[in-house]
Order: structure tokens, then C-alpha cells, then sequence
């Protein structure tokens, strides 16, 4: 059985409430208030996991997000299972089931720990230098390293939890509530500021909230109960929004910060139903004030890493706030006087304090001489040279510091323990202020760096800002904040401060052991089981810049991104390479500041919410009539019909006939459509279309091909000129809003000179294209009073009509090759106009069809489909459609790159048609093509862009890009498959109907 | 994530607007009469500056105007916004 290891909790702490939870196993409890890792300790378990590399077995060491360890992977539930988080931040909940990470069969008995024993084989950049060759083997270590990395396992069913976005804007955003935090919000909310306080824990007040002793006192007060009459005051300010468990995870520039609310996670499962578990919250502050505090440095020795060994705050943290002993025997090593006030608040709870090493020599403290009083025993001079026990810390070694704290000298004292508290000074919490682009400075007197120069309007107040004992907390705070908020006083201008803390400190970065590095191992970064040693040996092996060591040795990298070891990594590295510490900067702090869930990243954007989606207004029809839907860019375009049994091939063969044959119909309402007006609308079409726009008449249709300034086709579609300063332009679905931008761009930037207005009407017209040999019969009996006679209405060209008393435009274009006509209206009339026409059509079996046939008829006709048949590299000549380039056009955007070196070369990909040996074999889209399979390496020729079964031509056909393809006419080309080496002629790209008789039929 | 200051619509936030590269690249008038080098100059040529850049900017998701930006790369201060067509601010 565990021991109990609770004493007498403050009011933090519901001692009636108990809860049950399971760790690795096992039952525990706690009580409400607890952290899995305060439970844990309660129940005196501190073996949480095995480290990263080594596997060494690994205890709980904060009390905070800061926390390396105690990492582990909550829920067995495949859904609902998350790993990577730190024990110190969950709240127990009934029903709470956690488990050790990166162990394996269990925690105790640890195979990998093997690694141990081999970590000389293990040096810095072991994986570098040891698994990258021959590059062939790559995948058989990957498979290795993965199995061993031991990061936790991910949920294989979907999130079953609801999260959400949030924007907040407030004037002023107070990062933390610690005493400073708490200061600040409630000047600035009284000042008439609108505030707003966040804190990553679930209760205001930070350290000070539970700092209960006579050595600390604001107005004749313990400093905590100070703190807890202000809190309770803001609590009632109007002007002040208070957000506890809510972590700030980055800051942007212009005081952009993003924060995660936790909402649900410390409720028992049961009552989280329908609740939103995480809210990113976007927050705009006109100001931001960070007091995030400070975090308490380790030290640097021999084997630090064993279970029972924590940071002397979190010592402090479990004792006074949990009501938790994380040990019998205690023993304190520190170079300042934190450890002391850990020592107190131990002996104030009764616990045992066995003996303090104090790496300083004789010190004026009165916390030391309380301590003293206590008949503690105090080690002056002193530092811990190794530590024993392999799963929880038994015995540490100590020695004396020589003058310099460059040795150690004397014998060596054996002291036993249960638990080693670490108090290496305090590192301000930077990295929100750096994440700004706020540039730090170095305070050479305690070896901090704290913030310098702001990017944005912001403050850095308490412990962050370097400001570490309550006096200076206290005094400097209230002064900034009048500086920052432009007002004349705070309510604290005049406190009564009792502060107890002797500055002095002795900063030794790698503390001297009796043995040679080498044979130690000192860890610097506890997740990432980066050692003193590996940071040397980078340094020998070449390495200078921070940010290089950092990767080569892999020091802060880990979740924690190295809150705790950073400073001794470049500590040692200044030390080593004789730089000095301001110079060598730190590395970067990236967002988020703790790790974030994918849920609270994407919010509500899930499944169909994902993407916006389009739909035509003739959608319902598709649905009705069984299509099958394809995705082109944001819209859901009507696929297919498979009738019955049919499968794909089935249908489109059978719609493809159809419109040949007879009729067919499609909605092409996705097409982009841009209306042009004004006196230099016609001037304005020449400039942005290859061939020329001015003599077209009213009425008449034609087709454009857009280029890029670079001379390759960007866009292409019909524009119809419905009055002399009228037209209506049409561009392929998924370049609708490219193309509108791209000739926003011109008129407004190089031609502001024109007089030209661009509106895109894309969603309110719909459009209803009816084509094939009965097409014209049809559209008869849909427009009975409208005069289809090729004399009045012959191709390309185009006539307002009604249809009841609903306004069309008719445009008698072609896409498919048949005589074809396409009714433009107002999209809310498009679904009775599409019913009307399919009404009309029954006599004549019109069918409708989809994409998929348009891509097959067109393909038949050899009309290409830009983004398909052309990437960004086919220019109008490689197409073979140098027809449509003006040669009497002064200027069209693209025009001079289509002569340029590069551009006139012969031998570009061009495009052609193919046809298989075998006229049933239908090639492959993105094939490639190739002339000579037998030398090798083969030379890769160009690929084939569209394919299909022409059930017209009753033969496979298709297109593709070939190098000097132009002049390859008849030539045989092999298309090598996987199985097989196709053999295929160059055609002419159109397949069917050269004369264009069908357009006229 | 910025808030800029549109010139027709006034601050705005970044996720509105949409960059469009370096400012004051004119479109020569007579493309026909440059050499490639010349043509690849304007066409393929930009600054890429670390420190203060002229650069264009687009208010797509607002007023669709384009306008011009002074801005500071290397901490993202916007120094001064102004509409095409107008002097760049003297720096
Ligand atoms: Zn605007």
C-alpha cells in the first residue's frame, strides 16, 4: 500500500469532496483542487515516466506547465485519448484515467531502459551520425526510432468534443494573475480601461496566494491575504473580464494574441456532454500587459534527474497550496534564498527539512537564520556531487565549492533523503514578450535576461520583467503601470512592504563534480535528455551558434520547447566557447507558449464546415436525379447520372452518345461570369485577350485566351458584347475570382486611365447549355417567339429573349462541338428553366450529363481545358493555337514573353493528340511519354493530360504534352506502364469533325 | 497579424487584405521595344528587402481597392499607406 502523505491543506483543497482516479492502473484518491501530479504525490508515487532517449525512469519535477516529466496520455477511449499532457496541469475529475508515455511493458519495468546502461554510445547528434547511412536503410531505422520514440498515441476515431472560436477586444489584456497581474487589472479596469485577466491556472493569485508567513507583508498583512482582498475586489469590477484556465499560447504583432479558454476538461466526463471543451480566443488588445512570472531554474549536476527531485517552488507549491509532502526526508540544494522560504513553509506544515546545501558561502538572510532557529542544518559552500536510487532519490553526495565554484574540495558527505528540492535562482518568463518582437537584455548581476525594447504598445511588469522579491515587485510595478496607462497614481503608491529576501546569489551554470564530465550525467534538458556533456561535445565538434547546438543536441526541443534547461544550455555554451551571455542571444521562443489541441486550432471548421460549398441553383435537380457530384474548387458540380446499375464509364458513354446523337443538357452555371462596362471596355478586352476585340459586333460572341504577364495561358472562356460599351465575360469555374482580381489589379494599377467598370455577376446568372443535333428544335418550343435561323442567329452570337415573362440571354456558343445554345438568367428562375427545357426535350430524349461527358466531348473536338491540359508553362504556340494571337496587336498582357529565348524554342512541350495502337486501350492521365525505353536513363518526352473512351469515335483518344511535339505528326511514342509499354501515335488534337459541320447541323 | 489602415476604409485587420509584392514596378509602355534582359527585369526581378519595402496591397475582402504600404520587414511596423498613383512617402 501507499503511504499518505497529506497534511494540513489551506482552503485550496475540498478535503470532503474525494475522488477516485486511475494512474497506470491502479486506484487512487484525491480530493477536489488537486493536479494528477499533487494526487499522485499525496499517494507518494513520483515515478511518472521514463525519459526520452535513455529511458531513465523520471518523476514529477514542477508544479507547473514548465513540467519536463510528468508527461502522460490520458484516456484509454479511442476517441477521446490525448497524449503529451502534463500532469501538473490536469485537474482530477470521478472517472480520471492517465497513463506513463514512453514506457514500455510498464514504468517500473522498462525495456528500453537498456539505453541507460548503452548512453556512451549515445552521444549529442547520435541519430545524425549513426542512421544516416546508406540512405537505403532509412525506412528499417525510421520503424525503430518510432517504435522506441514513444511520444504518446494519437485518438483513431473522431473528436467527439465541440470547440470553438472567439474574438475579443478589449484595451487592455493582463497576462497572469500573480500579484503584479492582479495589480495591474484592477488599475487598469478603475482607470476606465476595459480589461481583460487571464491565467493558466483554475485560481487567481499565483505564488502569493499562498504565501502565509510573517517575512512577507503588504500593510501589516501576510502578503496572501493582502492578495486575496484585491482579488476578491476585481472580482467585482464591471469594467474587468476574468478568464482563469485560460493559457495564452502566442503573441503576434499589433498585440494579436491567441489563448486557449479550457472550459471542460476538469469536469467528469458525464458533465462535459454538449458542453464546448476548448475556445481559441483571438484577442486584439490595444495593450497588453504580460506579468507571466518567472520560472525557477534547476541545477546542473551529476544524475539530477531522479524521481523525488523537483524544483524547491514546487516543493513549496505542494506543501502550501495541495497540502502535499513530496517527501519525509527532505533536503534543499539552492544558490539564493527561495530555498529558504521553502524551508519555512515545510516547517510551518510540519514536515521534515533534513538539511540545506546553500552553494553560497556565509549569506545575511533572515529567512536563513529562521531556518537556523529550526535547528536545520546548513551546508554553506557546498554543492550535490551525485545522487543515488533508481527509482526514487535515496542518498545524495555533497561537497565543498572551492573558492573559484570551479571544483569541488574536501571529503565527500553522504546525506540521506527522499526528496531533493533544486532552487537555481529564477528565470523571468520571456517568452510571450520575445514571441512579440521584443528584444531582451542581459542583467549580468544575476544572470537573467529580461525584456529591453518593445515592438508593441506592452509592459512587462513582476518577475518577468525581472523584478523578483515583493519590495521590488511592489515599487517598480505601480511605477511602470502610471508610465504605461498615462495616469497620475495607483492605489499602491504608499504600500507597506515587509520583503525578507537576501538578493545574493551564486550562479554556477554546470556545478563541479569529483569526476571527469565525461562519466556524468548532468541533464540540461530532462525531456529531450540532453546532457552537459552532449553541449560540450557539439561545441567541440565545430558548433558556435546557439541555434545549431540546439538542434544538433536536441536541448529544447521537446513539448516543453526547454523552459527549464535553456539558460544552462547557453550558460555552459558561454562558459565553454568564452562568449559572453548577452552576446550569444537566446535561442527562439515559438508559439504556442504550452501545447494546444487540433480541436482548438480549427474550431468549428470541421467536416462540412470545413470549406465553404457552392452549390448551382439548379443543385436540387442534380440531387433529385441521382447525380453524382465532383468537387471544382468550392463547388459541387453535377458529376454524372448513373442511371440504375451503371457504373461511371457506363453512364458517361451513354451521356456522351446522348449529345451527339440527340440532346443533352448541362448546367454550366459555375462558370465565372464578369460584367464590363464602360467607353474603353473594348480597348480594355484587347489588352487582356491575345486576339483582337475591337471590330467584334454587338450581338456576337468570341473566344479569349488570357495570358500572364510571362506569357503563359492564365485563363480562357467567351465574352459576348451585348452594346457598344457592354460585355459579359466568362471564365473557367475555378478561375472566376483569380481572373476578376487579376483585371481589378490592371485597370486600377497600370491602366487607372480606362474607363471601365468590372462587376462579377457569377451567382446571379444561371446557365442552361442545351447542345446536339435536336438542340435548335428544343429551344423552339422553350423560346417559341425567338428566330433560331442561322441567317438571323448563326454561331457566336447572341439575343435577349423571354421565356414567359423571365429575361434570357441566348448565346449560341459551343464547347462540345454540337450546335449547341446556352440560356443565361436570373438564377432563382434557372431551376423552372432547366424543368422547362427537360419538358421540352422529352420528345427528343434530351439527357442530361455532367462534367464528365463535357470533359469527354470537348476532348473529342480537342478544346482544352486550362489548369488540365496547361500548368503555368504552356504558352497559346505550345497549345497550337497560335491563331488566336494578334500579330497586329501593338500589346496584350504576355505579349513580349511569348518571344522571349526561352519561349521561341522549338523543343517546349507542345501540345498533341495521342492515339493508342490498340484502339480499346485508354492511357493513363499524367503518363508519361517517352520514344526510346531501351538506353537508359530514359528520356522523359511529356505526359498525357486528358484521356477517354470516345464512344462517337469508338476509339480511346487523347491529349498530352510532348516535347517538340508539333513536329512529331505520326510519329510512334510509348507511354511505359508499371506492367506494360503502350504504344501510341501523335494525331492532330482534333478528333472529330474538323470542318465544324456539326456546329451547324 | 497586422491591422492596417486601409486609405478607403480605415483599420482593418490583416486577413482582409491580401499582399501583392513590390510597389512601383511600372509596366513598361513599349514591351515590344525592350530586350529579353530588359523584359526579365521587369518581369522576373524583385528586392526582396529586409528592412523598409514599398510594397503593394489589396483590400480584397473589403473595398478591393489596391494601395501601397511602407513597411518595415524585419519587425513589421507599417510605416506609412497610401493610394496608387501617389508619391511614396519620402523615408
Ligand atoms: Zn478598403
Amino acid at each position: 500500500m501507499t503511504k499518505n502523505l497529506r497534511v494540513k491543506s489551506g482552503k485550496f483543497i475540498d478535503e470532503t469532496y474525494r475522488i477516485s482516479f486511475k494512474f497506470n492502473g491502479s486506484t487512487y484518491y484525491g480530493f477536489k483542487g488537486d493536479t494528477l501530479s499533487s494526487a499522485l504525490l499525496a499517494n507518494d508515487v513520483h515515478l511518472v515516466g521514463r525519459s526520452f532517449k535513455y529511458h531513465r525512469p523520471r518523476g514529477i519535477m514542477t508544479a507547473g506547465s514548465e513540467e519536463p516529466n510528468a508527461i502522460v496520455q490520458l484516456h484509454d477511449n479511442s476517441s477521446r485519448t490525448e497524449p503529451n499532457v502534463r500532469a501538473t496541469e490536469v485537474e482530477i475529475y470521478e472517472g480520471l484515467e492517465a497513463s506513463s508515455q514512453n514506457c514500455w511493458p510498464s514504468v517500473k519495468f522498462d525495456i528500453g531502459g537498456i539505453n541507460n546502461f548503452l548512453s556512451p554510445l549515445l552521444p549529442a547528434g547520435f541519430y545524425y551520425k549513426t542512421f544516416m547511412w546508406p540512405a537505403s536503410f532509412w525506412e528499417k531505422y525510421e520503424y525503430f526510432i518510432r517504435r522506441s520514440a514513444g511520444l504518446g498515441k494519437s485518438p483513431t476515431e473522431p473528436d467527439p468534443d465541440i470547440y470553438e472560436h472567439k474574438y475579443i477586444h478589449c484595451d487592455v489584456l493582463v497576462v497572469g494573475s500573480g500579484i503584479s497581474g492582479v495589480l495591474a487589472a484592477k488599475t487598469a479596469a478603475k482607470n476606465g480601461f476595459k480589461t481583460l485577466l487571464v491565467d493558466e491556472k483554475p485560481y487567481l493569485g499565483g505564488s502569493t496566494i499562498y504565501q502565509k508567513t510573517d517575512y512577507f507583508k503588504i500593510n501589516n498583512q501576510t502578503s496572501s491575504s493582502w492578495l486575496e482582498k484585491e482579488i476578491n475586489e476585481i472580482k467585482k469590477l464591471k469594467n474587468l473580464e476574468i478568464k482563469i484556465r485560460t493559457s495564452v499560447a502566442a503573441y503576434h504583432g499589433y498585440n494579436f494574441l491567441l489563448a486557449r479558454e479550457n472550459l471542460t476538461d476538469h469536469l467528469p466526463i458525464d458533465q462535459r456532454k454538449n458542453k464546448i471543451r476548448h475556445r481559441l480566443l483571438k484577442i486584439r488588445a490595444k495593450k497588453v500587459i504580460t506579468a507571466t512570472g518567472s520560472i525557477e531554474r534547476p541545477m546542473i549536476f551529476d544524475n539530477n534527474d531522479r524521481p523525488g527531485i523537483l524544483l524547491s517552488s514546487a516543493i513549496k507549491s505542494y506543501a502550501d497550496f495541495f497540502g502535499v509532502a513530496t517527501g519525509e526526508k527532505n533536503i534543499l540544494l539552492t544558490n539564493n534564498d527561495s530555498a529558504y522560504e521553502t524551508a519555512i513553509s515545510l516547517i510551518q506544515k510540519g514536515i521534515n527539512v533534513e538539511a540545506i546545501i546553500d552553494n553560497r558561502e556565509e549569506v545575511e538572510s533572515k529567512l536563513l537564520y529562521e531556518v537556523e532557529k529550526n535547528n536545520i542544518k546548513i551546508f554553506k559552500g557546498f554543492t550535490v556531487i551525485n545522487t543515488f536510487g533508481y527509482k526514487r532519490i535515496n542518498k545524495i553526495s555533497i561537497k565543498k565549492l572551492s573558492k573559484d565554484g570551479q571544483k569541488v574540495v574536501g571529503s565527500r558527505i553522504n546525506l540521506s533523503c527522499d526528496c531533493l528540492g533544486i532552487s537555481g535562482g529564477w528565470t523571468p518568463a520571456v517568452h510571450l514578450f520575445t514571441q512579440s518582437g521584443g528584444k531582451l537584455k542581459f542583467r549580468e548581476e544575476d544572470q537573467v535576461f529580461i525584456p529591453n525594447i518593445y515592438s508593441s504598445d506592452q509592459l512587462s511588469i513582476g518577475s518577468c520583467n525581472g523584478d523578483f522579491t515583493l519590495d521590488e515587485i511592489l515599487i517598480n510595478a505601480p511605477k511602470s503601470l502610471k508610465d504605461f496607462l498615462n495616469i497620475n497614481n495607483t492605489e499602491y503608491d504608499n504600500l507597506d512592504i515587509v520583503s525578507s529576501t537576501n538578493k545574493s546569489k551564486r550562479n554556477i551554470w554546470l556545478l563541479p563534480s569529483d569526476k571527469v564530465l565525461g562519466k556524468t550525467k548532468s541533464f540540461v534538458d530532462y525531456q529531450n535528455d540532453a546532457t552537459a556533456k552532449d553541449i560540450k561535445l557539439a561545441l567541440r565538434e565545430g558548433f558556435r551558434s546557439i541555434e545549431h547546438v540546439k538542434r544538433y543536441t536536441t536541448t529544447g526541443m521537446g513539448t516543453d520547447q526547454g523552459k527549464l534547461g535553456n539558460m544552462h544550455a547557453l550558460g555552459i555554451i558561454s562558459e565553454t566557447a568564452g562568449a559572453k551571455m548577452g552576446e550569444l542571444g537566446t535561442t527562439t521562443f515559438r508559439p504556442p507558449y504550452t501545447p494546444l489541441t487540433f480541436g482548438t486550432i480549427v474550431g468549428r471548421n470541421v467536416g462540412e464546415y470545413f470549406d465553404i460549398i457552392r452549390k448551382t441553383p439548379i443543385h436540387n435537380w442534380h440531387v433529385e436525379h441521382h447525380a453524382k457530384f465532383e468537387n471544382v474548387g468550392q463547388w459541387k458540380r453535377a458529376w454524372y447520372y448513373p442511371k440504375e446499375n451503371e457504373n461511371m464509364h457506363q453512364a458517361v458513354q451513354r451521356e456522351s452518345k446522348a449529345a451527339r446523337e440527340s440532346a443533352g443538357i448541362l448546367d454550366a452555371s459555375t462558370l465565372g461570369k464578369i460584367d464590363i462596362q464602360g467607353t474603353d471596355a473594348s480597348e480594355f478586352l484587347n489588352r487582356v485577350y491575345t486576339n483582337a476585340w475591337s471590330k467584334l459586333a454587338i450581338g456576337k460572341c468570341r473566344y479569349g485566351l488570357m495570358l500572364n504577364e510571362d506569357g503563359m495561358v492564365y485563363d480562357d472562356g467567351v465574352t459576348t458584347r451585348l452594346g457598344e460599351n457592354h460585355y459579359i465575360m466568362t471564365t473557367t469555374t475555378g478561375g472566376a475570382a483569380n481572373v476578376m482580381s487579376k483585371l481589378e489589379d490592371y485597370l486600377q494599377t497600370e491602366w487607372p486611365e480606362l474607363d471601365v467598370y468590372l462587376t462579377s455577376v457569377t451567382d446571379h446568372f444561371a446557365t442552361v447549355s442545351v447542345c446536339g443535333p435536336n438542340s435548335k428544335k428544343i429551344i423552339s418550343k422553350v423560346i417559341p417567339d425567338l428566330d433560331l435561323s442561322d441567317e438571323s442567329f448563326p454561331h457566336m452570337s447572341f439575343k435577349d429573349a423571354k421565356i414567359g415573362k423571365i429575361n434570357c440571354r441566348v448565346m449560341r456558343i459551343s464547347f462540345t462541338g454540337e450546335l449547341s445554345y446556352e440560356i443565361n438568367i436570373q438564377a432563382n428562375y434557372a431551376k423552372s428553366v432547366w424543368e422547362k427545357c427537360i419538358e421540352c426535350g422529352k420528345d427528343f430524349d434530351i439527357t442530361p450529363y455532367g462534367t464528365e461527358t463535357m470533359h469527354l466531348l470537348r476532348a473529342e473536338k480537342g478544346f482544352i481545358i486550362v489548369g488540365q491540359d496547361t500548368d503555368a508553362t504552356m504558352t497559346p504556340i505550345d497549345l497550337q493555337m497560335d491563331w488566336i494571337v494578334s500579330k497586329k496587336k501593338y500589346d496584350f498582357i504576355g505579349k513580349r514573353s511569348l518571344y522571349r529565348s526561352d519561349t521561341i524554342r522549338e523543343d517546349r512541350k507542345q501540345l498533341v493528340g495521342l492515339l493508342t495502337e490498340n484502339p480499346d486501350e485508354v492511357l493513363e492521365e499524367g503518363a508519361q511519354i517517352v520514344a526510346n525505353v531501351d538506353k537508359s536513363p530514359i528520356e522523359m518526352l511529356g505526359h498525357v493530360t486528358s484521356s477517354y473512351y470516345s464512344p462517337n469515335l469508338k476509339k480511346s483518344i487523347a491529349l498530352g504534352v510532348v516535347k517538340g511535339g508539333k513536329n512529331m505528326m505520326g510519329q510512334k511514342l510509348i507511354i511505359p506502364m508499371e506492367k506494360k509499354n503502350i504504344n501510341v501515335t501523335v494525331a492532330d488534337p482534333v478528333f472529330l469533325d474538323k470542318e465544324n459541320k456539326r456546329l451547324n447541323a | 497579424m497586422f491591422i492596417i489602415n486601409c486609405p478607403f476604409c480605415g483599420e482593418r485587420e490583416q486577413s482582409e487584405f491580401k499582399a501583392g509584392g513590390e510597389a512601383h514596378i511600372v509596366r513598361p509602355k513599349q514591351p515590344t521595344e525592350l530586350s529579353d534582359d530588359q523584359w526579365a527585369e521587369y518581369l522576373f526581378m524583385r528586392k526582396n528587402i529586409k528592412g523598409v519595402q514599398f510594397e503593394r496591397w489589396n483590400h480584397a475582402h473589403g473595398c478591393r481597392k489596391w494601395f501601397n504600404m511602407v513597411r518595415d520587414t524585419s519587425n513589421d511596423k507599417i510605416k506609412a499607406v497610401y493610394k496608387m498613383g501617389e508619391k511614396p512617402p519620402v523615408e
